[in-house]
């Protein structure tokens, strides 16, 4: 076998067949995987499911605490998660860049394997594709799941309402700061490690404790001021949150000083936003500190009525502002 | 967490905010213009102005770089990197800029100009390194604070022999912004703006110090505190600017004594001194022409001058009309107070450079602000 991809392992004769065999398989097999038909075979579940898809381009493909092969699995087992869903079944696509270093896509494969294995998932049908050098950034995985959501969950943005509680299940931003650090141009030193993990195991010890929980939401991109803010348009209601709740890990919070972010901006990887009725919140936050994911869980503000669907939070200082929607992308700021 | 949640305390903001509402005298307004983007912003994201009583007003003021910058500057930025095909290195805040036709530097970089994002010059240089073929042009903005690196960036490309790194140089300097806006008709005593003291520059002074200010108070009567950028830094700042007031003094004080002294940081202005020097007169947006306003690069590193080695083209600059920004750097509107803000001019959509920098005036009115009723113009 060749160190390097080239354009064969995407032609459709014996180099792909090899590649597909001594990479993906070795790794990924399973009794599905293995059988090489055209579509993986499951029976149905009982109940209701749900499928979602999630596109992976991520730079660097390594990062601290991941890299973007257990990220393709844990961001489509959290999208299915947080319908309350039990993530069954996972199909991959991968597009590879020629000229691309089979010892990291091998790498990749086998962190992919690592994390569909620990959240209980497989891998029941793939597709690789090469594109010429150029055309490509290394590797991008589209990951598409199918789960299971149990009898009694109903869980949806629908369902948020005035007077309920919205709580975090831990540090906001570390995702995107372990990111930024490791990007080329903006290398700086930090022991700051993503937060990319499978959320499903707390989301169903939380709703096996509080059936009630409005809606649950996972604040990737745009981080927990985007995630809010889409509630907030999506239903209506407004929100106040205390800024002395949120929790930030100091070291995110010393980076994004230094920077020029806002880690409410900044993409997690491993968190949720929950929102509750306001006499569960105990209950649930008891609930989500059990579980190793949940340990720093806090509610960090409450939905009210406002015609204007605003975020609002009162700062530590003292002072009210509203918490917006970034504008485009988080930019370094030069002062 | 040293030197970040001590100057956000709750306890002390509430402490500092009561003894500035007995200190005021109620029969009076005070308008204090606070000249960074910097303190704007902390204001706003803090709500700094909930805390302050009425009569306390702040008056926006030009200190936002990618703001004051003319939109010729970066007409001509955009097409150093689209018609010399150079990799243009530009620091974060300028790429949502919109320039003539609302053309941008992102907007460059999507149609194929090579822009890149640096934090600092030496990622700038080490681009030029890894590009021996290709001509590289840092896209130097930003007022005192950021003259030094640009200078050491200069000096390592000579020592080094990096024949394909040039700079494009629009620093500004502060001393003479203050005194331009002191000097125009928009704050003669029956013009349409007031102010009756400033909030100091902050990172500007750790370089400069707090002694060129000096001339400006002493001339036009009305006191500068030099202050810190978080939230405390304005609360104490501010105090300290009402009493100068109520007692009648015009000095030069320093709030932000941890990192400013009076002369500054003498190596910083021997290096920025030694690569670059003082232009005749430099256009900025808002203020206009300004006399000895802005730096160039010296004619010993001619070599490392972008605008020696690109013939840039004549061109018809031109702002987005009805775009106010002119008028909120010079302190005599508020962003509210643009037909544009909120309406047509947001940050997804900026007709102006106050909506995009991080520093901006009208961003922080949007980001943080638009909940509150307009404050009553200045």
């Amino acid at each position: 076998m060749t160190d390097r991809i080239n354009m064969t392992h995407g032609g459709g004769g014996r180099a792909m067949a090899e590649l597909i065999r001594d990479v993906f398989h070795k790794h990924l097999g399973n009794a599905m995987l293995g059988r090489g038909d055209d579509a993986g075979l499951f029976a149905v579940q009982k109940g209701r499911m749900v499928m979602s898809t999630d596109g992976h381009v991520i730079s660097p493909l390594f990062f601290p605490g991941g890299d973007i092969g257990s990220l393709s699995v844990h961001g489509t087992v959290n999208d299915l998660a947080m319908m309350g869903a039990k993530p069954l079944y996972l199909t991959a696509g991968f597009i590879m860049e020629e000229g691309f270093p089979l010892i990291d896509l091998e790498r990749i494969v086998w962190s992919m394997a690592q994390a569909a294995r620990a959240a209980d998932v497989q891998v029941i049908s793939g597709d690789t594709k090469v594109v010429e050098r150029g055309k490509g950034d290394g590797v991008f995985i589209t990951t598409t799941g199918v789960g299971v959501i149990p009898d009694g969950v109903d869980i949806s943005v629908a369902n948020v309402a005035a007077g309920q509680s919205i709580i975090v299940s831990g540090t906001m931003g570390d995702h995107g700061v372990a990111i930024l650090s490791k990007r080329e141009n903006l290398a700086f030193e930090t022991e700051i490690c993503s937060d990319s993990a499978a959320l499903h195991g707390l989301v169903a010890d939380m709703v096996a404790a509080v059936p009630e929980i409005a809606m649950l939401r996972d604040p990737t991109r745009g981080g927990l001021s985007a995630t809010l803010n889409e509630i907030a348009s999506a239903t209506g209601v407004g929100m106040v949150l205390d800024e002395g709740q949120i929790p930030v890990s100091p070291d995110v919070a010393a980076a994004c000083e230094l920077l020029g972010l806002d880690p409410l901006n900044t993409a997690n990887e491993g968190k949720l936003i929950a929102i509750c009725p306001r006499d569960q919140a105990d209950t649930l936050i008891a609930t989500m500190r059990a579980h190793p994911l949940g340990q720093k869980a806090a509610v960090i503000g409450a939905t009210i009525a406002d015609p204007a669907h605003l975020v609002q939070m009162e700062t530590t200082f003292g002072g009210t502002r509203i918490v917006d929607w970034l504008a485009g992308e988080q930019l370094p700021r030069i002062c | 967490m040293r030197y970040i949640s001590e100057f956000r305390d709750r306890a002390l903001a509430e402490n500092l905010a009561s003894r500035i509402a007995q200190e005021v005298q109620p029969e009076r307004a005070y308008y204090f213009m606070e000249f960074c983007g910097g303190h704007t912003h902390a204001i706003f994201r803090y709500g700094v102005q909930d805390l302050m009583p009425p009569n306390v007003h702040f008056v926006h003021g030009p200190g936002c770089p990618v703001c004051v910058l003319p939109v010729r500057r970066l007409d001509d930025a955009i097409e150093l990197a689209e018609k010399y095909n150079v990799i243009l290195c530009t620091y974060g805040d300028m790429m949502r800029v919109p320039g003539t036709g609302r053309r941008s530097l992102i907007k460059a970089k999507a149609d194929g100009a090579d822009i890149r994002m640096v934090y600092s010059t030496l990622d700038a240089l080490n681009i030029a390194r890894a590009n021996p073929d290709k001509e590289v042009v840092f896209f130097a903005i930003g007022f005192e604070t950021t003259t030094p690196p640009t200078a050491v960036a200069i000096k390592m490309a000579q020592a080094e022999g990096l024949a394909n790194f040039t700079v494009f140089c629009n620093h500004v300097l502060t001393p003479a912004a203050i005194g331009h806006i002191l000097d125009s008709p928009d704050f003669a005593p029956d013009g349409p703006a007031q102010v009756d003291g400033f909030l100091g520059p902050s990172h500007v002074s750790a370089v400069i110090g707090s002694h060129p200010y000096e001339a400006a108070a002493e001339k036009y009567q009305k006191p500068v505190v030099i202050a810190g950028f978080e939230p405390l830094d304005v609360m104490q700042s501010v105090l300290m600017l009402v009493r100068q007031v109520n007692q009648g003094r015009a000095e030069v004080e320093n709030q932000y004594t941890r990192v400013v002294t009076r002369q500054g940081n003498r190596k910083a202005q021997a290096l920025v001194a030694e690569v670059l020097e003082l232009r005749d007169s430099f256009e900025w947006r808002g203020l206009g022409a300004v006399q000895n306003s802005a730096l160039q690069i010296r004619n010993i590193f001619a070599e490392y001058d972008a605008e020696k080695r690109f013939a840039v083209s004549e061109k018809q600059s031109r702002e987005v009309k009805s775009c106010e920004c002119p008028s909120v750097l010079r302190g005599v509107m508020k962003p509210t107070d643009c037909k544009l803000f909120g309406t047509v001019c947001t940050p997804d959509n900026p007709m102006g450079a106050c909506m995009v920098s991080s520093e901006g005036a009208c961003a922080a009115y949007w980001s943080y602000g638009r909940k509150r009723a307009p404050q009553d113009a200045a």
